[in-house]
């Protein structure tokens, strides 16, 4: 099972100080904490996108591309790519880039964005998020599995003999998951493809979560992937450690108190009994995290956001030390000895995929050695990479 | 005998409260009037004081938390809502409006609907037809055309509307809303998920 962090890449105000990051300190603290995150054994990191402030991800390829070159394991990823506003093609273009300098250590999650004057800034409206989320996700999809696509679609001008480059790495597609909170449409679409759906609902009840994962899984069954409980499934969490959980509560209380998003609503202590929010100690959060998978089945990939409410840079990395030592591995180990067989550990990583495709018959052999229609140039034989990774 | 559920509303503050006191009142005519009707009719009573604060969280958090989850799911399943509120400053008082506003857009549409409202005189009284009709026809509830105001002087056995009196207005409005419960078959409790179209048909449509 993996566990990481994501960030939304807000510029907040820290509470107990008055002190305001500029965007440039942000995104470097977020550079920080990703390249921390990987020393300390964390399996994943994503960053949100966003196209306003106080946000400032708007570009995560960039972000991510340094990343690739600056960290050693972790898995990076995003949280959400915005399959709605984005152009569809931009995006097949930059996360194969992605994938192909990360050498495969990158997954991406699609998400519609839920800020209403986005869209019109780029053209499109929220109103039609749902329909966008499904044209751009399979124009995406055919962008990255067939080398020359012909296509026409009622959200985008139409392609003719286009050809997305690079391909993907040794002619398989990263793996996509798709993140919704309220939307039901986005369950079916990930269980349609077979992809992963992360359900983030840290501020939502766990029933809600289970309620949309438990649909997610028996359609992933309908649709032929495997039975419901091979589903690949992630889960967003939100937890504040010392400790002394006393001192963990007083610690986080002026956040909490603050926060943009539940400041001035719920008690610190409603908002740890309705939500997966948990603030105290390291067994504390192994004991409710642990049990998670009482309500949601056995899952892949448990997210944490750590980096929010204004909470300085040295207390995220000092969390993400505690995560990494104090709780990952006794989640960790739990998670694999209740795991049955038949359910896959994590989600799909790249050499997987590979071998899954080679297995199947569905790696493209002919497209390996593509020729470039318009220069009559060859790629070069990505079979000899694929055996690299997967031998 | 069929069963049929009529939910009560009522965001009366003060203990006891006569927007309590007139919600009792239009709940026990129409029980009475569906049972003349050979209809057995459960009450669901909410007071809105008890979830105050969880209507507030819900407005910040945007999920309902403790004993706001039963109501919304009671509203959601009933044949029938009476809805009382105070009139406030020549409307309805802000935290009915925010229970409201925390409502699904879409669930009270063709729900046979019963409109009340207290105040200190009746000269507060069209602001159920200013103000409570056109919120639940923006909502797409089936208003009946009975609303009923109840002022201080209605409640004493002298004085108030002498030609058409309070008990009369009652039960003129509980038998409107027993008629239109009784029209329609009961509500069915509908899976959560029974609305969501296919992959084909999202394929399909975009």
């Amino acid at each position: 099972m993996q566990f990481g962090i994501f960030t939304v890449g807000d510029v907040t105000t820290d509470p107990t100080t008055g002190h305001t990051p500029d965007d440039t300190e942000r995104v470097r603290a977020m550079l920080t904490i990703a390249q921390h995150a990987d020393q300390a054994g964390l399996d994943v990191f994503a960053t949100g996108e966003h196209h306003n402030p106080p946000f400032v991800p708007s570009s995560p390829t960039t972000m991510l591309g340094y990343l690739a070159g600056s960290t050693k394991n972790i898995v990076l990823s995003t949280a959400t790519t915005l399959i709605t506003t984005n152009d569809p093609v931009r995006l097949a273009e930059e996360y194969a880039m992605l994938q192909v300098i990360s050498d495969g250590r990158m997954d991406l999650m699609m998400g519609r964005g839920n800020t209403g004057p986005v869209y019109p800034w780029f053209g499109q409206d929220i109103r039609q998020g749902i329909p966008l989320a499904i044209e751009n996700y399979a124009l995406l999809r055919r962008l990255w599995e067939e080398e020359v696509v012909d296509w026409q679609g009622k959200f985008r001008t139409p392609l003719q003999g286009f050809t997305s480059t690079p391909r993907p790495l040794d002619g398989v597609p990263p793996f996509v998951w798709h993140g919704s909170i309220r939307s039901p449409e986005i369950a079916e679409q990930a269980a349609y493809y077979g992809d992963g759906f992360l359900h983030n609902g840290i501020f939502w009840p766990i029933e809600h979560a289970a309620q949309m994962i438990g649909f997610y899984r028996q359609r992933f069954e309908h649709y032929g992937h495997g039975q419901a409980d091979q589903a690949i499934v992630g889960l967003g969490g939100q937890v504040f450690m010392h400790k002394s959980s006393q001192e963990a509560v007083k610690q986080f209380r002026p956040y909490f108190d603050e926060a943009p998003v539940y400041g001035h609503g719920p008690s610190l202590e409603e908002f740890m009994r309705d939500t997966p929010l948990t603030v105290g100690s390291p067994q504390q959060v192994i004991d409710r995290y642990g049990a998670m998978r009482d309500k949601i089945g056995h899952y892949q990939r448990q997210m944490f956001l750590m980096d929010h409410a204004g909470l300085p840079l040295k207390t995220v990395l000092e969390q993400i030390d505690i995560l990494a030592e104090d709780v990952v591995p006794v989640l960790r180990r739990e998670a694999e000895a209740a795991r049955p067989a038949h359910v896959p550990a994590n989600p799909p990583s790249h050499a997987e995929r590979v071998a899954a495709a080679r297995a199947a018959g569905t790696l493209p052999v002919a497209a390996v050695t593509a020729t470039d229609h318009w220069t009559g140039r060859t790629a070069e034989d990505d079979v000899e990479a694929a055996d690299a990774v997967t031998r | 005998m069929s069963d049929r559920t009529i939910v009560v509303i009522s965001a009366g503050l003060s203990q006891p409260s006569s927007t309590r006191l007139l919600a009792d009142r239009l709940a026990e005519a129409t029980v009475a009037e569906l049972a003349a009707r050979g209809i057995t009719a459960q009450v669901q009573t909410v007071d809105l004081r008890d979830v105050a604060h969880e209507i507030v969280n819900m407005t910040l958090t945007g999920f309902p938390s403790g004993d706001l989850v039963p109501v919304l799911e009671q509203v959601a399943a009933a044949d029938g809502l009476i809805a009382v509120t105070p009139v406030f400053s020549a409307s309805y008082s802000g935290l009915f409006k925010s229970f409201v506003d925390v409502l699904d857009k879409d669930a009270l549409v063709d729900r046979p609907v019963l409109l009340g409202a207290t105040g200190g005189t009746g000269r507060h009284s069209l602001a159920l037809e200013y103000a409570m009709r056109p919120l639940f026809a923006y909502l797409r509830a089936d208003v009946v055309p009975t609303a009923v105001f109840a002022a201080t002087d209605d409640w004493a056995t002298a004085g108030g509307d002498d030609a058409n009196p309070l008990p009369a207005r009652i039960r003129r409005a509980g038998r409107q809303l027993a008629e239109e419960v009784a029209d329609r078959e009961p509500s069915a409790p509908v899976g959560l998920y029974d609305a969501v179209p296919s992959f084909e048909q999202l394929l399909g449509g975009s």
